[in-house]
């Protein structure tokens, strides 16, 4: 009781941000990849919206030409990186064993590994439309895949996602005769949560979009490797 | 349920400052949880209670302070509290917009038990 007594309570303002360590890893990962001239997109989507089949058709427009890598982030297994690989693109998994999300310091462990003379660094996120969107991980371009079978009233119902990234992919556009997704009405929501996005229409299947998916990402490393010069 | 990893981060955070001061316990805890941080404030509350068993903060409680919305249009100068994600004037109709708050992710303050 006496002890008890003697304590003093006090009151500490602090105004620090949680995602602190997290951006400034994420910082100092753009800066670093950024000045080796790589560009880095990070590829944010619901489970099954085609972000690995959107990177293996990307690859076959890309690779002739470019050097490009890929890091998957999956809860469980190799499967993704083993699909990236056996079109012959260096590949790495990270299995974060329940995470549902990556965060920069996953990515900052692997850094070691990536060639310098890299184009483009992809990183497949773990499928989620929630918890990626809240962390950074160093990339350039943070791109959202909503693909037709999820619905087209999915930007507003995850706003996050939509409102942090650049450019956003309505894929598996093939299947929208036999589906009741309007792709205009998914473009006006989504640029009502963020006018700066930049949209794209693909589908995997007929090969539709992917070269102009493909030009905007060329222009966007041309455009770092500018501003380095 | 990214909410635990956050939380973990905070506890973080928490233990460094209360250790710079010499406390003994952490008693109350508040946060500033803006309505685009992409959180559930519910979730946040649970991950805590979850965190909190044989840390200095066993006793301690989550506060939370939802900070809205708030846009400034660039163009008309209007400032405006959203209620949804529309990121157009209500006024002039501009996209030429500034988030003022709504992104936060803060521990603002803690009460500490100091000898």
């Amino acid at each position: 009781m006496g002890k008890d007594e003697k304590m003093k309570t006090k009151e500490v303002m602090v105004l620090e941000d949680l995602l602190g360590s997290n951006k400034k890893i994420a910082a100092e990962i753009r800066q670093k990849l950024t000045d080796t001239g790589i560009l880095t997109i990070n590829l944010l989507s619901s489970p099954g919206a085609g972000k690995t089949t959107l990177l293996e058709s990307l690859s076959e427009i890309l690779a002739p030409e470019y050097k490009m890598a890929v890091i998957e982030g999956d809860i469980e297994t190799e499967r993704d990186a083993d699909r990236i690989r056996a079109k012959g693109i260096p590949a790495w998994q990270i299995i974060t064993g329940g995470a549902c999300h990556l965060e920069a310091k996953m990515i900052g462990k692997l850094l070691p590994e990536i060639p310098a003379d890299l184009d483009f660094l992809f990183i497949e996120n773990v499928g989620n439309l929630v918890c990626p969107a809240s962390f950074d991980l160093g990339e350039n371009i943070r791109c959202v895949l909503l693909s037709t079978p999820e619905g087209d009233d999915k930007p507003k119902k995850y706003p996050k996602a939509f409102t942090t990234s650049d450019c956003l992919v309505i894929s598996k556009t093939d299947l929208v005769s036999v589906l009741p997704f309007n792709i205009e009405r998914a473009k006006k929501e989504a640029l009502e949560i963020n006018p700066a996005l930049i949209t794209f229409t693909t589908s995997a299947q007929t090969g539709a979009g992917i070269k102009e998916l493909a030009e905007y990402f060329s222009e966007s490393l041309q455009k770092i490797r500018r501003t380095n010069a | 349920m990214h909410e635990l990893s956050l939380i973990a981060n905070l506890f973080e955070i928490m233990e460094e400052k209360a250790a710079e001061k010499n406390a003994k316990k952490i008693t109350h805890v508040v946060l500033q949880v803006g309505k685009l941080s992409g959180v559930v404030p519910d979730l946040l509350i649970t991950a805590f209670d979850i965190y909190k068993k044989d840390t200095m903060a066993s006793e301690g409680e989550l506060t939370i302070k939802e900070v809205p919305l708030k846009i400034l249009c660039r163009d008309c100068k209007t400032e405006v509290v959203k209620d949804d994600f529309v990121f157009i004037c209500t006024k002039c109709g501009s996209t030429n917009l500034k988030t003022l708050s709504g992104t936060e992710l803060y521990l603002e303050k803690m009460e500490l038990e100091i000898d």
